[in-house]
């Protein structure tokens, strides 16, 4: 049982980390039709900057971990908001050129964190909380799981809340309905891509520092692989849908960490099988549009 | 009536003018060289079969599809213009298929075409008191008349130069294309509209001048009823036998009465 | 001094034929007029004789490079030494193993209109498959090959017949997700078999002796330059097949070819199955160039690499894969050289980071040719070739799809 509920936890740790790196890659593709492979770039930003904050004001109290979520955040949405203006809106409705740029720009961003912090994985330290455990159920959990499952619940209700009851969130959810619609209505949509944009950035530097804490380091690498299961989270709860990825980040992430500890470490590899049987059954995904 | 009409398109300039347009979707062309002209005041049938490129030409006046040509609304070019630029320019726009955002509730979809310091809820209020009391429902989950009262709605909420209505009773029953029909007239007292309309009834009804397109061209310009009562013109141009009668007797069918369910106009 | 630079459309000569410009592309196809309404006769046999002339070009360069191992030429800058010694035939070999597999890539994207993010999972399987299969079992080269060859034609018509039930942008990131689960496998390093992160070393015992050792290098050279070849002449062959025709115009208009009453389903995956066939073959190759296996050879990264090939030679074109796959290769190892050189090391941090790495150039280098220079290389060199050919008359080629049309395609 202990087993059973640590794996939980885990999972949705883990499940956390995905929705937040798949909440703006669904958003944004589900308004723009833009596959952003930069997207891992930005919660790299994201997680060094909060790492380079943190090295500075001193690891070890919550002031400074917070801090380093705000900074992390900022990180992500600047880098992100500068992609959306200066290189996807050149390319206006040329979806696999603006793909293109995407794949150019992860490739010189990682690269370039390789230059800056090295190719080695950097450890980290939160505060000693994180590091100690909370006993449910029989079962000794981490306590950096419940940050980062508090973290990105607290974004997915701030988005719900973003997209229910503001004009731009209307616009958004309208956007992704019906994009050309929503400019014969007289609304200048561009101000939301960017809008989209920002906010997935930053909800993907937050992701970066909280991921740091999970895994224990940053690496230029770490965004590469959380991208991966990422697009796997958006295709299975439907391109466009917040609420489907909230429920495939978790789904897949808890059915990751369930193979892996009894089915041999074949988590990865289950998680495409799935992904593969969703095709088969559901090719919009779970809450996508059906056209 | 039909000589006030052009009187008046003489003495004062056209609201919009359209010359030599021509528009692709994905590199086919859909309208060729399509000049005309929309008087200030009064409605103007937009006619032709299925596919002639109707919609495509409302849809290059603003900007939705790839354009280029003259398209001048209240004597300023825009045709280069952003579509959310030229709407804002004072453009009412309903759409073919109505367009509602399905996922959007009704209150939403009318608070997202409030474009106007003082949008006129109170003219939308009493024009569709329907609407009112569904506000908080899915325009998805709506009848096609009640979505399509969504989209005049949005149009005539706020105040414009000039409203493009593209097919607005289209698969509607016919009780419902009589109330159209109705809210159209209403609101060209204030705003000359620009109509693409199937049902020709509907067409006698309403409008005052007509202009023809076939084959992506403009083939006919001139006072609606002078078309309609031109039986050999509707049936070059539309495809339309009227040999059931003159072509009057067509315009006077009672109301709400398709003059041929599916039938190519 | 005159200058071309005046385009001005309308006051072009009068040979235009009276064709009115019109604000849109027409896309007719590429294999009809190139222009109608323009003056075929003209243009026409010049199109032709270019072709003939770019025919010639090829075999007489095929030619140069099988004789390369027998000369002594020097190219400073981009051979590291002179033409028959070991390492400049291994980079050779390299570029061309790469222009091959960037051509298979060309057929997914330039061809099907396939944006798959997944490629590297059949060189991969080629490249692990084989290594795996050769330190395992006792059986010659061939036989290894043959038994590679089949499992990725499984392989490739399992993920091509699921993958291929969306399209677009979606089909990028469900081969993405299947090519990483390749990726993980390799890294997880099953039993030991596939050395992890280490990679494998080629186990050399059942290989005939004139593929192994850098003596031999010559050999897999020509082996490589034959692969190149082979994959030219069969990517030609498949384009102007009625699979290949038919695959076009699935990627430009999958409806009107459902109406055809063809099956866009089955022509996309026999030409997914076809270039993983393929890849699959240089990948092997490639493990007998390399001695060894790499999980590099079956990352995204990889795949990303061809796609970067393929785009900054001009998407569309064979000569550009082949021409991107020479480029990306030569100019990677180069800045590679250039990142270790004194030079760099001595420069300050701000332009010492940046120009130490490849990636980083490269990458940059890749957003700006999608940003400016839609067409590539050959693309841009057609571009401008037109130019001079047609005086002052308006650039461009309206009959024939751009590359960012084809681009276009894949969405």
């Amino acid at each position: 049982m202990s087993t059973v509920v640590l794996l939980m936890f885990t999972g949705l740790g883990l499940g956390a980390l995905y929705f937040l790196v798949a909440a703006g890659l669904s958003l944004i593709y589900g308004l723009m039709g833009v596959l952003n492979f930069a997207h891992g770039a930005f919660l790299t930003l994201g997680a060094f900057a909060g790492w380079e904050i943190a090295r500075r004001a001193g690891s070890d109290n919550w002031g400074t971990f917070l801090l380093s979520l705000v900074i992390g955040a900022a990180a992500g949405a600047a880098f992100a908001a500068f992609t959306e203006f200066v290189l996807i809106r050149r390319l206006y409705q040329r979806h696999i050129e603006q793909v293109l740029v995407t794949v150019g720009l992860a490739l010189a961003a990682v690269a370039l964190f390789d230059g800056i912090w090295g190719t080695d994985p950097v450890f980290i330290q939160g505060p000693a909380w994180f590091k100690d455990t909370t006993e449910i159920l029989g079962a000794r959990i981490p306590n950096d799981r419940f940050v980062c499952i508090v973290a990105a619940v607290m974004v997915l209700l701030a988005l719900v809340f973003f997209l229910k009851k503001t004009r731009y969130g209307m616009i958004i959810r309208a956007g992704v309905e019906n994009r050309s619609m929503v400019t014969a209505l007289g609304i200048d949509v561009r101000k939301a891509f960017t809008l989209v944009f920002t906010i997935g950035g930053a909800a993907a530097g937050l992701g970066g520092v909280l991921a740091s804490h999970y895994f224990g380091y940053v690496s230029p690498m770490l965004g590469g692989s959380l991208l991966i299961f990422a697009f796997i989270v958006t295709v299975i709860g439907g391109l466009g849908s917040l609420t489907g990825a909230a429920i495939a980040a978790v789904a897949v992430a808890v059915l990751q960490q369930f193979a892996n500890f009894y089915l041999g470490g074949t988590g990865d590899f289950v998680v495409v099988l799935a992904l593969a049987l969703v095709l088969l059954f559901r090719p919009t995904g779970l809450l996508g549009r059906t056209s | 009536m039909s000589t006030t009409a052009e009187h008046r398109a003489t003495e004062v300039p056209p609201i919009l003018r359209v010359e030599g347009l021509n528009a692709t979707i994905a590199g086919q062309q859909v309208v060729e060289d399509v000049s005309f002209t929309v008087p200030a005041t009064g409605i103007t049938a937009l006619l032709g079969r299925n596919g002639v490129g109707k919609t495509s030409t409302i849809k290059a006046i603003i900007g939705l599809i790839d354009r280029a040509g003259v398209v001048e609304l209240d004597g300023e070019r825009i045709e280069k213009e952003a579509t959310f630029k030229i709407i804002r320019s004072g453009v009412g726009y309903v759409p073919e298929d109505r367009e509602v955002f399905s996922k959007l509730t009704v209150a939403e979809n009318l608070r997202l075409a409030e474009r106007d310091a003082a949008p006129r809820r109170q003219l939308v209020e009493e024009l569709f008191p329907d609407l009112l009391a569904r506000s908080a429902q899915m325009a998805g989950t709506l009848s096609g008349g009640q979505q399509q009262m969504v989209s005049l709605a949005r149009a005539l909420l706020n105040t414009n130069k000039i409203l493009l209505v593209d097919e607005p009773t289209k698969g509607l029953a016919p009780k419902i294309v009589g109330e159209v029909a109705e809210t159209l007239a209403e609101a060209a007292k204030t705003v000359p509209i620009l109509l693409v309309e199937q049902n020709l009834h509907v067409v006698g009804q309403l409008a005052e001048g007509a202009v023809v397109l076939s084959g992506g061209r403009v083939v006919h310009t001139g006072p609606a009823r002078d078309f309609l009562e031109d039986a050999g013109l509707i049936q070059r141009h539309l495809g339309v036998s009227t040999d059931s009668g003159p072509a009057g007797e067509l315009a006077g069918k009672p109301a709400g009465q398709p003059v041929e369910k599916g039938a190519a106009l | 001094m005159t200058t071309d630079t005046d385009t001005n459309s309308s006051g072009g000569p009068a040979s235009d034929g009276g064709a009115t410009p019109r604000p849109g592309k027409n896309r007719t196809r590429k294999h009809d007029a190139r222009e109608p309404g323009g003056d075929p006769g003209v243009r026409r046999p010049a199109i032709t004789g270019r072709r003939l002339t770019m025919w010639a070009a090829g075999l007489a360069g095929v030619l140069l490079l099988v004789l390369l191992p027998l000369l002594n030429i020097s190219l400073p800058g981009m051979l590291p030494g002179p033409s028959y010694t070991p390492g400049s035939l291994q980079l050779l070999a390299m570029c061309m193993l790469m222009a091959a597999a960037a051509l298979t890539y060309h057929l997914l994207l330039g061809v099907a209109g396939l944006l798959s993010f997944g490629h590297a999972l059949y060189f991969g399987a080629g490249v692990y498959g084989l290594a795996v299969i050769l330190q395992n079992m006792d059986i010659p080269l061939l036989p290894a090959m043959g038994l590679t060859l089949l499992i990725v034609i499984v392989l490739a018509h399992v993920v091509g017949s699921i993958s291929l039930r969306v399209s677009g942008i979606p089909f990028a990131m469900v081969t993405l997700a299947f090519a990483q689960a390749g990726s993980v496998i390799v890294g997880r390093n099953p039993d030991g078999r596939t050395g992890g992160d280490e990679g494998l070393t080629l186990r050399t015992d059942n290989l005939p002796d004139f593929l192994v050792g850098v003596v031999n290098t010559r050999n897999l050279y020509w082996l490589a330059l034959a692969v190149l070849v082979a994959v030219f002449v069969i990517v030609t062959w498949v384009q102007s097949s009625r699979a290949g025709h038919a695959a076009a115009a699935v990627r430009e208009n999958e409806l009107r070819v459902r109406v055809l009453g063809l099956q866009p389903y089955l022509v996309k995956l026999l030409i997914f199955v076809l270039s993983a066939v393929l890849v699959c073959v240089i990948g092997m190759v490639f493990l007998l160039l390399q001695s060894g296996a790499v999980p590099r050879a079956i990352s995204s990264d990889l795949t990303i690499t061809l796609l970067v090939m393929v785009v900054l030679g001009g998407v569309g074109s064979r000569w550009g894969a082949v021409i991107g796959g020479v480029f990306y290769t030569v100019l990677d190892q180069r800045l590679t050289a250039l990142a270790n050189s004194e030079a760099v090391k001595s420069l300050p941090d701000v332009l010492r980071v940046p120009l130490s790495e490849p990636l980083f150039i490269l990458g940059t280098l890749f957003i700006l040719v999608v940003l400016f220079l839609p067409g590539g290389v050959t693309g841009t060199a057609e571009r401008l070739a037109q130019r001079r050919r047609r005086g002052n008359r308006r650039a461009g080629n309206q009959g024939a799809e751009t590359p960012r049309d084809i681009l276009e395609d894949a969405a």
